[in-house]
């Protein structure tokens, strides 16, 4: 069988179309966002935000309750709206906060499961945290409706506020004392990614939100110099990468999530490498 | 009615007071400069003007209808992450952000305003180049048009020349006396004693003792003396 062939005949099956509509989603959303992230410092916000999801998972599982979504997915936006709403003049920076509460939730929730919970089965809730507790082979037709609606309204509110975006994260005291509504959009921009980290972790799982925030945006910005270039960029190779991985482990029957991240950190290499050249011929 | 009216200010961080007593008026057209040591709490002051801090008593009042988007300011230091990528245009043309209101996109008449500034601060050759790669004379004027696209009234300044080689620092002082003769207000901290004593039309001193006055006040009354002593025995120092 031809690599086309085999490719045709696993694209019949529904599930592995709705894994590459909704990976490559996922990775447009997360990389718009990635740029802000990492220049915001918190890089590693999917893996707080996961910890802070199993403590609320902890808890729900502690009072019996039967939907723990009701309880984790407010629990984590509010969270990570915490840490991002207070921008540049926070009291404690991006990566320390995301530490912080990350390092608490999980102690908190571990322990809450040890003093209470009798039949819970604790390194599988820890492992789905991390790698998602449904996988992305799994997906639902709703799933996928969910994904297709969230990067739609991401994409639109990205581009309206795009420049304003740019703004606040390049200089906030700037942008605030010539009448820009910085905490408004601080609080707009913590919203959205607390909503996309938090559904795609339960999609795809939270160290592949981590990676698909940080390598896109890392690779772009060997290449690029100005903020535009990168974030279109940074797009491009989040969705090829995406694309490219999810079918490479189609194809070669790897784990979809570690496969997607080689492909990011392959990429991210060469860009390094291009980044080098190119600043050495400009100079 | 003056653009601006301080009464009674005082300045401090959390519980604790740093200055009080200041006040000030300015008009539109008067060149401000407020001198200070090290840590008298300038900064703290413009800061304050700018509402980035509530002053911990007193009143700022603003006249003349001067609006929030109608004020430019160039602060001591920006700390830009050595790794943000924004291009000088895109960092001089997100002054007009405060302009725009709800306006998702910059308009044409933004992006003239923009290259306008640009061509003024000598920097259209610069307009595609990464901020963090220019030294530190030409971040200073990519701030400096950032600034004046976002005013048209006032201009609040924190040390503009400090970093800067004495040619540069000229022209700079140059260019801001010129903006002032075109009519925008210049409030500007500085360590450059004479050169506040050149160009400036009022002085603030903040210290142990505050003293607000026009120029020739200054230089007649104690406070000034003193200061000016101690600049000149450091100087020869
Ligand atoms: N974020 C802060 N929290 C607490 N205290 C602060 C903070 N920033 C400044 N201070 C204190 O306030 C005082 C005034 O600081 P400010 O930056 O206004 O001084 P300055 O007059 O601008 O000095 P310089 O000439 O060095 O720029 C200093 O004693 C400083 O230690
Ligand atoms: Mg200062």
């Amino acid at each position: 069988m031809s690599v086309f062939e085999k490719l045709s005949f696993y694209l019949q099956y529904p599930f592995v179309r709705y894994a590459l509509i909704a990976g490559v989603l996922i990775a447009l959303c997360s990389s718009l966002l990635g740029v802000t992230l990492v220049l915001k410092r918190f890089s590693f916000i999917g893996d707080g935000l996961s910890h802070v999801a199993f403590g609320a998972m902890s808890i729900a599982a502690v009072l019996n309750l039967t939907n723990n979504i009701l309880i984790v997915m407010p629990v984590t936006i509010i969270s990570a709206i915490l840490l991002l709403r207070s921008g540049q003049n926070a009291k404690i920076k991006g990566d320390a906060a995301v530490a912080m509460i990350s390092v608490t939730a999980l102690a908190f929730g571990y322990l809450v499961m040890n003093l209470f919970s009798n039949s819970a089965n604790l390194s599988g809730d820890v492992c789905s945290t991390l790698f998602g507790s449904v996988s992305i082979l799994t997906l639902s037709i709703t799933d996928v409706i969910v994904c297709v609606v969230l990067s739609i309204v991401v994409v639109i509110i990205f581009i309206l506020f795009y420049n304003k975006i740019f703004s606040v994260t390049f200089d906030e005291d700037f942008a605030k004392a010539t009448g820009t509504k910085a905490d408004r959009y601080n609080l707009l921009i913590a919203t959205v990614t607390a909503v996309v980290i938090v559904l795609s972790m339960n999609l795809v799982g939270s160290l592949l939100i981590s990676a698909l925030v940080i390598f896109p945006a890392l690779s772009a910005m060997r290449l690029f110099r100005s903020f535009r270039a990168v974030t279109v960029s940074s797009v491009v190779i989040s969705v090829v990468c995406a694309f490219s991985g999810i079918l490479i482990s189609i194809l070669e029957g790897t784990p979809v999530g570690s496969t997607i991240v080689a492909v990011d950190a392959v990429v991210f290499i060469l860009c390094s490498i291009a980044g080098f050249f190119m600043g050495g011929m400009k100079r | 009615m003056a653009l601006l009216t301080v009464r009674n200010l005082a300045l401090g961080y959390e519980s604790h007071t740093i200055a009080e007593g200041i006040s000030f008026t300015l008009n539109a057209g008067d060149y401000l400069c407020i001198v200070g040591e090290n840590g008298s709490g300038k900064s703290t002051l413009m800061k304050t003007l700018l509402h980035l801090r509530e002053p911990m008593g007193g009143e700022i009042l603003t006249g003349d209808g001067l609006k929030r988007d109608e004020i430019g300011y160039l602060p001591q230091q920006t700390v830009v992450q050595k790794d943000f990528p924004a291009s000088v245009r895109e960092i001089v043309l997100s002054g007009c952000q405060g302009r725009c209101g709800l306006r998702p996109f910059y308009n044409r008449e933004d992006k003239k305003r923009c290259e306008e500034n640009m061509e003024r601060m000598g920097i259209t050759a610069l307009a595609n180049r990464c901020y963090r790669e220019l030294s530190g004379g030409q971040q200073q004027r990519v701030l400096l048009a950032r600034a004046l696209c976002a005013t048209q009234k006032l201009l609040l300044l924190d040390e503009p020349v400090s970093g800067l080689d004495p040619k540069v620092t000229n022209e700079m002082y140059r260019l801001i006396e010129s903006l002032n003769k075109e009519g925008l207000t210049v409030i500007m901290i500085s360590h450059d004693i004479s050169a506040a004593l050149q160009y400036a039309t009022h002085i603030l001193h903040i210290g142990s003792q505050i003293f607000f006055g026009t120029r020739q006040e200054y230089i007649e009354s104690e406070a000034g003396q003193l200061f000016l002593a101690q600049q000149k025995g450091g100087e020869q120092a």
